[in-house]
């Protein structure tokens, strides 16, 4: 199976085609240009037409140049060597270490039987309480960040691998800006965290199909390290980036698009990468964040809406900060139950407060008179802002729980509040 | 006829096209072999020599030239005693045995029995010259809470004579029970398991009838406002986030019917595993036994093979109809329909046809027609009654409810809950926008009188749209009185409260209850002063209205409560 084939018959975008005989589907392909040596691997069998999606991409390869059948699907290497390392779309090393061939791993692997799937039932602490309080991230969980460009939120997700207590942080980046890239390496060396950390990097200037396999390679090794027992954080950054390299590749292909040009398959492709968030019984678990930067920040748009039916929940983050409202974990009520008495009741009054808080800024914003209620509620408000939902804020969830319960002690009577008499007992700051 | 053979020609996503010697049928399952697996497939196209075949597996490692073996049957499914309590897959294979087998993962081409060959109680009820034929039963054997009959093969032609029977006793489920032969002198060995093609409508009943009995969910806005009927079929689109899922679970829970088959099509995992965990546990208040003994599980989530996909709302109506023919009342829960859409729509881009709307085929509404269809209410031959009830969820794209598959589902099913962003945002549960939804069955209350209710949510809404251009200024004290009662209806009658065990699930006799102090309030006349005192009034009713709603019938407080209601209102009619 390592014949070489030196015909190319046909170049269109990234896809060639080549008459080769015994080829499986899926499998990889050595390709060599003039520029070296690449790899493609096969996504379409006719006959003895074979077609090659080439990760480097169609540009500059000859009909002449040679193509090798390897024979195998796709891999990557699976070990503890992979810890601090970093590497491209392809798998290789973008850091200055060693290639890594040992123990290869098959990417795209089966699903998870949903019988041996069991209820999701531990707390990700980050230490950012409008996730830690609010909307809580929960073992096993897939939630994407819904943002507009400009935002960010690729300090949001620098911020939880530091700050998250898990064992690995899989960082899969697709299209990042070379900057952001930098910030990301910088920003986990100088915290220290990049001895956990895995990093598989597409750049916004590397070839289109490696941003396709960025998720795959990222949650092949991460699902490996969940059955040797540890806690996998996946942080993918950005989907609507791998969605459009999608797209690129149904378009060459000649796939009849179905809405705004995107495959039929969105949906599909999306859920057999996000599904792959997992709690396995007597062995760790695949937690999955990712950044759905929304085009035009419309929610409606294919690639957010698609997300919003598989994930479990969404974080919306505006104007640099999570909004409180829109923003839900949907499996919040798996585990705030059993954090501390006052966390759910905690929870709601100060969201139903700083509701309230809002519609007194609008009234305020329409010139209208503050009552001293208004009032109260505008240094509520302010106080919330900055305390609790300024990114920067880095407390444990029970300092949070405490800090929340200041600054209704500094603004309001305990009545006004709307919780329950026992907590305010316990709970409400005596001092004053 | 012999089977046919063929192999591989081309390979393109999970479409393989073959080359075949003999005769190979549309739609027949052809098994792809790759090493030592054997990928299940099915033909859906057949040009100039060439078989194309969706495949159920990934198709990673196929290539050029492999085998391909063909079965000469369409996609079936088993149908016999055994089927309630289970979870299969799209192609009824056990989940739980499969990872019994595999572990974590569902590794590729493994196919396991999908009825354990259990021994069963078999009780003849017909004896040997009798003629039977296809949809009959010859015996019956006790599964859990129902006595199973054990029938005729619905696919056989003609009358046939049965030439030994076996006598009452233990029997195993593959053992032969029944000889019968034909006129021809074809002879046929039945077991208690039928093989069904899953794309066929089981017949074998006497005539289909007219949905006419309501179906109860115990959600009130369901029940008294928007009805379903057993054996009426009803959709449930909404965008993402407005609780569909919830809605389905609930009514699983709570319907009145025999027999419940969830098909979780396409969607996430971690929904189907809270329905695995929290069903064993829970009692059907209707027999006192754990939900699970009326419930199958058929269980194709978004990262399972989509061709699959496609299969497994079949293979659910299939088992449905079949528990309809003894006689039993089944709900057939599908969600989502939409994921069942898209995976037509992928099989037509491979197959390279002309695109509708969206991409989606042409056929799509023919098909959609055509499940729904399956639906019906029937009067079998020996006197009793059967039906299947579809619901089905739609999740249109951005939330909007034009799109084709939403559109298309509409045409043909008899009641629309359509569910709205703005209500789940704002926590208003269940979130069915009542003034967009409808239905065309007969529900619990006399029609005039929900009619009249209606009439008051449509004008309250109406006053309110007002409202928001001439502020509450500009409108007068009648109009106010009919806004605030339109929002008492919202609030006390069409909401509830799911985390109230009382509230949470209202038995009809309670909503005939409750719809007549609430009849009785519309049709009031009372004497306000201003605006204030008619909003006073409404908040104190509602809070009256809404701690009645959360006393259970038996409490003894539950006249008192109503009492409240009831004095409060009347002191204040005119």
């Amino acid at each position: 199976m390592q014949k070489v084939y030196t015909k190319i018959e046909s170049i269109v975008g990234n896809v060639i085609t080549v008459r080769a005989e015994g080829v499986r589907n899926q499998d990889l392909v050595e390709v060599t240009t003039s520029q070296g040596t690449g790899y493609a691997n096969v996504i379409k069998l006719d006959g003895d037409k074979v077609s090659l999606q080439v990760f480097k991409g169609g540009q500059g390869v000859s009909t002449g140049d040679s193509v090798r059948f390897l024979g195998v699907p796709m891999r990557v290497s699976y070990s503890e060597d992979l810890l601090g390392r970093v590497f491209d779309g392809a798998g290789k090393p973008r850091d200055n270490g060693p290639e890594l061939e040992g123990n290869m791993i098959d990417i795209g692997g089966p699903s998870v039987n949903p019988s041996k799937r069991i209820m999701p039932k531990n707390m990700i602490r980050t230490g950012i309480p409008m996730i830690d309080v609010f909307n809580t991230l929960v073992e096993s969980q897939k939630l994407p960040i819904f943002s507009v460009s400009g935002e960010p939120y690729n300090e949001l997700l620098a911020r939880i691998a530091m700050q998250s207590d898990v064992d690995i942080i899989v960082l899969g980046g697709m299209g990042l800006k070379y900057d952001d890239y930098l910030f990301f390496r910088n920003v986990l060396e100088k915290s220290g965290a990049m001895s956990r950390t895995i990093m598989f990097i597409h750049t916004a200037s590397d070839p289109t199909v490696e941003c396709t396999l960025v998720p795959d390679l990222a949650l092949a090794v991460a699902e490996r390290f969940a059955l040797d027992g540890k806690r996998v954080l996946v942080l993918l950054t950005d989907m609507t980036n791998f969605c459009d390299a999608e797209k690129e590749m149904a378009i060459t292909m000649d796939q009849v698009p179905s809405n705004r040009g995107y495959p039929g398959d969105l949906y599909s492709t999306l859920a057999s990468r996000y599904e792959k968030a997992v709690d396995f019984e007597g062995a760790g678990s695949v937690t999955i964040l990712g950044v759905t930067t929304m085009p035009g920040d419309d929610v409606t748009h294919p690639v957010p809406d698609n997300t919003g039916y598989i994930t479990e929940g969404q974080y919306y983050l505006r104007g640099g900060h999570i909004e409180p409202f829109g923003s839900l974990s949907r499996l919040k009520q798996n585990v705030n139950k059993d954090t501390r008495s006052d966390h759910r009741s905690l929870m709601d009054a100060m969201i139903k407060l700083y509701a309230a808080y809002k519609d007194s800024l609008e009234k305020r914003s329409m010139g209208f008179m503050m009552t001293d209620w208004d009032e109260k509620l505008l240094k509520y408000g302010a106080l919330f802002e900055e305390k609790l939902m300024d990114l920067s804020v880095n407390i444990p969830l029970e300092e949070a729980l405490d800090e929340g319960w200041r600054i209704l002690a500094s603004c309001f009577e305990p009545n006004e509040t709307g919780l329950r008499s026992d907590l305010i007992e316990t709970y409400w700051p005596k001092e004053k | 006829m012999p089977s046919a053979r063929g192999h591989v020609t081309g390979v393109n996503g999970n479409m393989v096209n073959v080359a075949f010697e003999g005769q190979v049928i549309k739609n027949e399952v052809g098994f792809i072999s790759v090493g030592d697996t054997k990928l299940k497939s099915e033909i859906i196209r057949i040009t100039d020599g060439i078989a194309s075949l969706q495949v159920y597996e990934m198709t990673g490692g196929i290539k050029v030239g492999d085998d391909v073996e063909f079965t000469g049957e369409l996609l079936s499914v088993e149908l016999g005693p055994g089927l309630l309590t289970q979870v299969f897959d799209g192609l009824q294979n056990p989940l739980p045995e499969l990872a019994e087998k595999c572990g974590f993962f569902l590794e590729r081409g493994v196919y396991v029995d999908p009825l354990p060959d259990r021994e069963w109680d078999f009780t003849p009820v017909k004896s040997v010259g009798d003629t039977v034929i296809a949809g009959d039963y010859f015996g019956t054997v006790p599964e859990g809470l129902f006595t199973h009959r054990i029938m005729v093969p619905f696919t056989l032609q003609g009358e046939w004579r049965i030439k030994s029977i076996a006598g009452k006793g233990l029997h195993r489920s593959h053992e032969t029970v029944c000889t019968i032969e034909n006129q021809r002198g074809d002879v046929k060995e039945l077991s208690m398991i039928i093989t069904q093609p899953v794309k066929v409508a089981i017949g074998g009943y006497e005539e289909r009838l007219l949905p006419n009995e309501p179906m109860v969910t115990r959600i009130r806005v369901i029940d008294t406002f928007l009805p379903v009927a057993k054996g009426g079929t009803y959709c449930t689109p909404g965008p993402f986030g407005a609780g569909k899922t919830v809605l389905q679970h609930l009514t699983s829970k709570n319907a009145d019917v025999d027999v419940v088959i969830i098909a979780a099509c396409g969607e996430r995992a971690g929904e189907v595993v809270e329905i695995l965990k929290e069903f064993p546990e829970l009692l059907d208040p209707r027999t006192g036994k754990s939900l699970m003994e009326r419930t199958i599980i058929i269980c194709n989530t978004s990262s399972m093979p989509v061709a699959a996909r496609e299969a497994s709302v079949y293979t659910a109506v299939t088992m449905a109809e079949y528990y309809r023919n003894m006689g039993l009342d089944v709900l057939l829960l599908a969600d989502s329909t939409s994921r069942w859409a898209q995976a037509m729509r992928e099989m037509s881009g491979r197959l390279e046809e002309i695109p509708g709307d969206e991409a989606f085929p042409a056929y799509l509404e023919s098909r959609i027609a055509g499940f729904y269809e399956r639906a019906g209410k029937v009067r079998l031959r020996d006197g009793s009654y059967g039906s299947v009830t579809i619901g089905g969820t739609v999740s249109p794209a951005g939330g909007n409810f034009e799109e084709p598959v939403t559109q298309a589902t509409l045409k043909v099913v008899g009641a629309f809950h359509g569910l709205s962003r703005e209500r789940s945002d704002a926590r208003k549960y269940p979130a069915i926008d009542s003034l967009d939804s409808w239905s065309k069955y007969t529900g619990i209350i006399e029609k005039k009188k929900v009619d009249e209710a209606y009439s008051f949510l449509r004008r309250g809404n109406e006053v309110a749209s007002m409202m928001k251009v001439v502020g509450e200024e500009g409108t007068s004290l009648d109009d106010y009185v009919i806004y605030q009662k339109g929002e008492f209806i919202d609030s006390v009658y069409l909401q509830q409260n799911s985390f109230d065990p009382v509230d949470a699930m209202v038995s009809v006799e309670r909503q005939k209850l409750a719809f007549s102090v609430l009849y009785d309030i519309l049709n009031s006349d009372f004497s306000f002063t201003d605006k204030k005192d008619v909003r006073a009034f409404f908040n104190e009713l509602r809070q009256r209205f809404l701690d009645w709603n959360s006393t259970a019938d038996d409490d003894p407080k539950a006249e008192e409560r109503k009492k409240e209601v009831l004095s409060y209102f009347q002191e204040r009619r005119k």
